[in-house]
């Protein structure tokens, strides 16, 4: 019940190697605040563990609660269609508390992209079917709320802190 | 406690204030899915809520043509402040007044904290319990075995 519906593929946003050992999935949503705090953490792990830890970073935006996670899913994956996801994703992260309208069509000049074939692509729903779809999967996996974390596969259920996640892929990689 | 009704069971029938001037009975549901969601309380951390991401699910469970409830001992005054901050789309049931009765009669009661456990049922289109789920009371118990039990209804739309 409690295990990714969908493993991680060709089509995922990877950071680290494919054959990496352990590969730590997170269901995100941009604008919870939640999220926001295991965005730094993710990336303590990612330095503490190196290439023995590959990160997925999927959609998840509760958008009853968050106006702006659809729109800033959508962004970061039209980042992701010019190949610069993870980049978004950082500035997504690390504007989160500012986030609007207007600074999500801000973000792509930080990145050399053109705001304006963003302001179409999130007129037009673009991105879309790609958020949802992650979404369902999501969904079908058991995610249960933002940000949900699978340890190869499995769902985490613990605490997402620093130290109970280290130890948690410590298990894994013992 | 002797446990959460189990599948093969008729769903106990209840009628529990929507509104301050609405009530809904289970019997007017008839002929389509339910999921009744039984939680604890109103107001528990946003971004973990159950009820938030219920509600974000809900053409999910369209699909299969199903209506969910959510149960909880909140009264309508707080149910309806609730629902209105987070654009709930469904009907919270107050199960006030004899306190926490309908929780009773399914097995969702905690006792000792006085409030609903995180109990999960699937009604089928005549009444008949499904599926069910008891979740520890910290755990949110997502919506995959809700939409997997919603699948073997073959209720597909």
């Amino acid at each position: 019940m409690t295990r990714l519906a969908i493993p991680v593929g060709a089509k995922d946003h990877r950071q680290g190697d494919q054959e990496a050992p352990c590969t730590l999935v997170e269901y995100g949503d941009y604008q919870c605040p939640s999220c926001g705090q295991a965005y730094p953490i993710v990336k303590r792990l990612q330095k503490h563990f190196g290439k023995r830890l590959a990160f997925v970073f999927r959609n998840f935006p509760l958008t009853q609660l968050h106006p702006f996670a659809e729109p800033a899913a959508e962004t970061a994956e039209f980042a992701g269609a010019h190949h610069k996801f993870w980049e978004m994703h950082d500035l997504l992260y690390e504007n989160q508390k500012r986030l609007s309208d207007q600074l999500l069509l801000q973000l792509p000049q930080q990145l050399n992209l053109d705001p304006d074939e963003l302001a179409e692509a999130l007129q037009s729903g673009q991105f879309e079917p790609r958020v949802k779809a992650d979404f369902t999967a999501g969904v079908r996996s058991g995610v249960n709320g933002t940000p949900t974390f699978f340890i190869n596969g499995q769902r985490h259920d613990g605490s997402y802190d620093y130290e109970s996640m280290v130890e948690a892929i410590d298990r894994i990689l013992e | 406690m002797a446990g959460i009704l189990t599948p093969g069971t008729l769903a106990p029938d209840f009628t529990l204030p929507v509104s301050l001037d609405r009530k809904l009975s289970l019997k007017d549901l008839r002929g389509k899915p339910v999921i009744l969601a039984f939680y604890p309380a109103d107001w528990s951390p946003v971004c973990g809520d159950q009820m938030a991401l219920y509600n974000e699910i809900l053409p999910e469970f369209e699909k299969y043509g199903a209506q969910l409830i959510g149960i909880s001992v909140d009264g309508v005054w707080c149910h309806a402040a609730y629902a209105k901050d987070h654009h709930l789309h469904f009907p919270l049931l107050a199960d006030f007044e004899p306190k926490g009765a309908v929780s009773r009669a399914y097995g969702a009661y905690h006792q000792d904290a006085g409030f609903s456990e995180r109990a999960l049922f699937v009604i089928n289109k005549d009444g008949l319990i499904t599926w069910s789920y008891l979740s520890p009371i910290g755990v949110n118990p997502g919506a995959d075995g809700i939409l997997e039990a919603l699948e073997e209804l073959g209720a597909a739309v």
